[in-house]
């Protein structure tokens, strides 16, 4: 028998197992104790990332909660991703990449015409797909919070400059997070042809939820 | 319960004559109306005044504000920390976009001449004049969990409120809700960041008198609340009042040299203009 990479590590019992194609939006129901792993299959994808609360949606991911209680601005294993409200929603239990970005937030239509230029105004993007899949359960642009970015680099310099610089991901790469409360998962596969965040090539991930 | 037999105010006018005797009371954190103030810029006519208040410690406020005013925010005694939520004012979907902020500028540390963009590719505001060089686009405000942890309590109704539920009350005075308030920039607190990702917080208390002004770019309502910082290392609740001053002013010109510095910049003012080209 064939030993399968991306579930490598994972304990207990596969429950769901999907490939989201490149540049998909996904959005899944994960229940308190439960795992979700993200296998960059490819390498060099950012995952956008966003959390709710299953019982009350308006409590979701908070990118400035969870750096302040930490008080560092990377994710790393250990890292625990909390709410509007203060409050642990996953903590990120294994990763094979050194660290993850929550400041970058999400690509835009509308941000695009800033970074790019008026050209690029058309193209697919990260934040139409978290509305997409969000619209679904009736959460829309209100709802939308700056976001993780699995497998995206994006370091700070002394004089604060900052950007989206080359991933550190490569293929097969993943990242464990264990659901601390019943969460809704949404995320974009990172459509962004501009920048080297998808090495200007969008790919599939995988995600495997386990019990 | 007061005796009804001998209480002064056991009737309503009595009621009403106490009421009305307190007319003319000044406190240290107020608004002042009709707004006054004797240190506008020069060349700012008194007439052009839109806003005088000084908010608490602890405190907040909000106000709809015309696209073109100036918004000054002073901090009085070195510490203040105001953290800000903007919306467009006549579509409140639209909101500060923290990440879009620091990513588009390629910066993260806010500062004179950097712009507050908005999630539909828009600059909200724009910081004309800062003295204070402490901000913080990173750590938001503290909430009802963490001001517990730290202070024992955090209620709107207790000694040490959080700047999470201040923001969403003076956000529910324009009809806004919970899932509205979106994270937050600090102004005068500030923060950096080490190699690793650490945040160093620059807390102070600081010189007091440091100001910051913001240029109105759209229509906007902006909520602020003036709290501890969420990484104040001090044990106690310690915040200084903060005073807030709006006048009008121009529209930004096209030669502006805020508007003309970046690329990215310059799309997010033509964005604007295009979204008042009606």
């Amino acid at each position: 028998m064939t030993v399968d990479p991306g579930t490598e590590g994972l304990s207990g019992t596969i429950i769901h197992d999907e490939l989201v194609p490149a540049r998909a939006p996904w959005l899944h129901h994960v229940a308190k104790g439960q795992t979700l792993r993200i296998v960059d299959v490819e390498g060099n994808q950012a995952v956008d990332f966003l959390l709710y609360s299953a019982a009350d949606d308006v409590e979701r991911y908070s990118a400035q909660d969870t750096v302040s209680a930490q008080g560092n601005l990377f994710l790393r294993k250990g890292s625990v991703l909390r709410s509007n409200e203060g409050r642990p929603m996953a903590t990120i239990t294994g990763t094979s990449v050194d660290y993850h970005d929550t400041i970058g937030g999400a690509c835009s239509c509308e941000s695009n015409t800033l970074r790019y230029g008026h050209h690029t105004k058309a193209q697919h993007a990260c934040v139409d797909n978290f509305l997409e899949a969000n619209l679904t359960e009736g959460r829309g642009k209100r709802d939308m919070v700056p976001n993780i970015n699995f497998f995206m680099n994006v370091p700070v310099e002394a004089d604060g400059s900052l950007g989206i610089v080359d991933g550190i991901s490569a293929p097969g790469l993943t990242v464990d997070l264990r659901a601390e409360m019943d969460i809704i998962v949404v995320v974009s596969n990172c459509p962004q042809i501009n920048n080297p965040c998808n090495a200007f090539n969008p790919t599939p991930v995988r995600m495997i939820v386990s019990v | 319960m007061s005796d009804t037999a001998t209480s002064p105010l056991a009737n309503p006018l009595a009621a009403r004559d106490h009421a009305r005797a307190m007319a003319g009371t000044k406190v240290e954190a107020m608004p002042m109306l009709p707004p006054e103030a004797d240190d506008l810029p020069e060349g700012v006519p008194a007439d052009d005044l839109l806003w005088e208040e000084t908010v608490a410690a602890g405190g907040y406020s909000s106000r709809r504000l015309p696209r073109g005013s100036r918004l000054r925010l002073i901090d009085l005694a070195g510490d203040a920390c105001a953290s800000l939520l903007i919306y467009n004012a006549e579509m409140p979907t639209e909101r500060l976009n923290v990440a879009d902020t620091v990513k588009v500028q390629w910066n993260a540390y806010l500062g004179e001449g950097k712009l507050l963009l908005s999630d539909m590719g828009r600059v909200l505001m724009s910081i004309t004049d800062d003295s204070a060089g402490t901000h913080d686009a990173f750590c938001g405000t503290s909430n009802a969990a963490t001001n517990e942890a730290k202070y024992g309590e955090g209620r709107n109704s207790g000694a040490y409120p959080n700047g999470r539920d201040r923001l969403l009350l003076g956000s529910s005075k324009h009809g806004l809700l919970r899932r509205d308030v979106h994270p937050c920039v600090n102004f005068f607190k500030g923060t950096t960041i080490e190699p690793d990702g650490t945040i160093t917080p620059q807390i102070g208390p600081f010189e007091g008198g440091r100001q910051v002004v913001l240029r109105a770019e759209m229509d906007v309502i902006v909520v602020i609340a003036n709290c501890p910082h969420v990484l104040d290392p001090r044990d106690t609740w310690s915040v200084s009042p903060l005073r807030l001053t709006a006048w009008r002013g121009a529209t930004t010109a096209l030669d502006d040299p805020i508007r003309l510095a970046t690329p990215e910049g310059l799309r997010a003012f033509e964005n604007v203009e295009d979204y008042y080209r009606r």
